[in-house]
């Protein structure tokens, strides 16, 4: 039995996928010791957290945190995990997650697993974490008294418990220090355009595009299917598209329905990207592209033909 | 103003990875090595920056003996000098970093004064930390600002963009700060010959600090199984579209 503490991190009023699923691993590790759960100024998801695996759940109330504030986050979680002598502290391996946790771990002089993807109690704690983007994996042992660690993305499921859990309000104590970090402004999102995060269906191109201009196919057949247009890094370092379009360890990390990479070899680091994907469909002129492995479908060719090609039958088949 | 840039060699892989005996490291008999592309755009930013305010762009590394060769493709685009700390080539833990490059910055600073700016990738290629930012400002009592995809300075202010729900936070923080940035800020330049041959003669400080115990402390590397799947052909060139199409259709996106 152990004390475990989870930072559920949230938006729009509900909290983050991964933070549930960050909760579900909090669960497991408390075996059947008391789940705490931590929220930040969000009273509606307080509410709904019992439901999945929390047995107590702390909101901490501050003018301060209606902006992000990665240290004053981070101070709370801290504090609160000294208070209750917590032997893990889980959070969610996002952006978000992963900077507070990390923030956390250093102020209390603590190691810091980022992403694991399975966590073993004992003495010491054994983890296991997601290395260059999910591509290997790292078993490892954190020499610590308490675990501090994040959970990787959509490894493991979130649990709905049934069960509920006590919400207590509490004032968190904070110095200017601790706010000297802090969202002061906003840039809106640009308007248009197909999300790549959310796309039903992806088309991007590799180096096999060859240029700029020979992304015209691929823009062609993405407006088509209503698609988001997506690359690899070799397109991006080369400077012919956005790297808002790079798919990959380093760029977006895609779910679609359908993802049609063309005149991509499918190199680790970008496959890290697609294993969300449904199903991959590889153009590609050489049928031994590392690629090949890793979708669904294929067809061998140049992609300046297949492309066009493709984009004329669905005019066909929608004429007809 | 005074940037300073921290990068870490590793080896370029791209196709199926292979580990050493020991299980410890990727096999790299037949790969280059590199620095990840946060990092590569993060000494972009740094020469940049340095290129806007005057000063100098220094960049760190800690890592094997090998690593001179990612400080001088840094010097090659610009950095003014290096810092090496210099390891056998073993596993360090993202505290044990911070904590050798925080001794590091403190004796430069004695010399030369702070750094407006230390600047480090968002997350290692390799390792994937995600905290040694966070550790280094921790330390240093610095403010730190990750995951940053725009950066600018003006009078003794950082402004800091990070993408956040489709548009952007935007963050200032005072220097000396640190910021972790991400692919993307800036599209990185190519270092040209002169470039190069410049940054043969520009200085490396070396030193080896002793790696301390790790409180993370790396076992074994495990290739994670992934079901080998074999794609389907559905033709070959141009006549191959209307077997897209129908493949299209069936699966509920055309
Ligand atoms: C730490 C790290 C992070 C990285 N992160 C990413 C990332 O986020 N995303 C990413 O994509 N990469 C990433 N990379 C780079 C990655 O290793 C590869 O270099 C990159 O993905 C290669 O891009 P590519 O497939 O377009 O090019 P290549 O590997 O050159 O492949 C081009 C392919 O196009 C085919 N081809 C050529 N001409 C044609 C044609 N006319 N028609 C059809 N096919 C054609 C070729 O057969 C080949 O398979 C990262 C690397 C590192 C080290
Ligand atoms: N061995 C190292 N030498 C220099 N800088 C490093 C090293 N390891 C990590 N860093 C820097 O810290 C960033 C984050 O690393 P990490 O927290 O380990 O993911 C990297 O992108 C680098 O900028």
């Amino acid at each position: 039995m152990a004390t475990v503490l989870v930072l559920i991190t949230t938006a729009d009023g509900a909290p983050d996928k991964v933070a549930l699923q960050a909760l579900a691993l909090g669960s497991q590790l408390a075996a059947g010791g008391a789940v705490h759960a931590l929220v930040l100024g969000d009273d509606a998801v307080a509410a709904g957290l019992g439901a999945w695996g929390a047995t107590n759940v702390h909101l901490a109330r501050h003018p301060a945190l209606d902006v992000p504030a990665p240290d004053a986050a981070a101070r709370i979680l801290d504090d609160l995990a000294g208070s209750l002598g917590a032997q893990f502290v889980v959070g969610p391996g996002t952006e978000e997650g992963n900077t507070i946790l990390a923030r956390s771990a250093a102020r209390a002089g603590l190691p810091f697993a980022a992403n694991c993807v399975s966590v073993t109690a004992g003495s010491p704690v054994a983890v296991t974490r997601s290395r260059w983007g999910g591509s290997l994996l790292e078993e490892a042992v954190i020499n610590a008294d308490r675990a501090v660690l994040t959970v990787a993305a959509h490894v493991i499921e979130a649990v709905e418990s049934g069960g509920s859990a006590s919400v207590t309000p509490f004032t968190p104590q904070l110095d200017d220090a601790d706010l000297a970090v802090r969202v002061v402004g906003r840039v809106p999102a640009p308007a248009g355009g197909v999300s790549l995060t959310d796309a039903k269906v992806v088309v991007a191109g590799g180096r096999g595009a060859g240029s700029a201009e020979g992304f015209a196919p691929i823009v062609e057949l993405a407006s088509l299917l209503g698609a988001a247009v997506g690359c690899s890094r070799a397109v991006t370092i080369a400077g012919w598209r956005p790297h808002t379009e790079q798919v990959g360890q380093t760029g977006t990390k895609i779910a679609p329905d359908l993802y049609i990479a063309a005149g991509i070899s499918g190199a680790t680091q970008h496959l890290a990207g697609t294993k969300g994907a449904k199903r991959i469909l590889a153009i590609n002129k050489d049928p031994e592209a590392p690629i090949m492995t890793a979708a669904d479908y294929a067809v061998i060719g140049d992609l300046a033909e297949v492309l066009p090609a493709i984009s004329a039958e669905i005019r066909r088949r929608r004429g007809a | 103003m005074r940037v300073l840039v921290c990068v870490k060699r590793v080896p370029a892989v791209a196709g199926r990875l292979t580990l050493t005996e020991d299980e410890r490291a990727l096999d790299t008999k037949y790969v280059g090595f590199q620095v990840g592309p946060h990092e590569e755009c993060a000494v972009e930013e740094a020469v940049r920056l340095v290129e806007a305010h005057g000063g100098e762009a220094v960049v760190l590394t800690l890592g094997p003996a090998e690593a001179v060769e990612q400080l001088r493709e840094a010097m090659a685009i610009g950095a003014a000098r290096a810092i090496h700390l210099v390891t056998d080539g073993g596993d360090w833990d993202a505290e044990s970093t911070a904590g050798a490059i925080v001794d590091a910055i403190g004796e430069d600073e004695a010399a030369n004064g702070p750094f407006d700016l230390v600047l480090v990738g968002n997350e290692a290629a390799d390792s994937g930390g995600y905290q040694v930012g966070a550790r280094i400002g921790r330390a240093l009592g610095r403010p730190v600002v990750t995951g940053i995809k725009a950066l600018s300075v003006a009078d003794g202010t950082a402004r800091c963009e990070q993408e956040s729900g489709g548009g952007r936070d935007v963050y200032e923080v005072r220097t000396p700060a640190v910021v972790a940035v991400l692919e993307g800020i800036n599209l990185p330049r190519y270092p040209s010959v002169p470039g190069r041959i410049r940054a043969k003669s520009k200085p490396v400080a070396s030193s080896s600090p002793a790696r301390p115990a790790q409180r993370l402390e790396l076992r074994r590397l495990v290739v994670p199984v992934t079901e080998a799947k074999q794609a389907q052909v559905l033709g070959k060139g141009a006549a191959a579209a209307p077997a897209v199409v129908e493949l299209l259709a069936s699966v509920g996106v055309l």
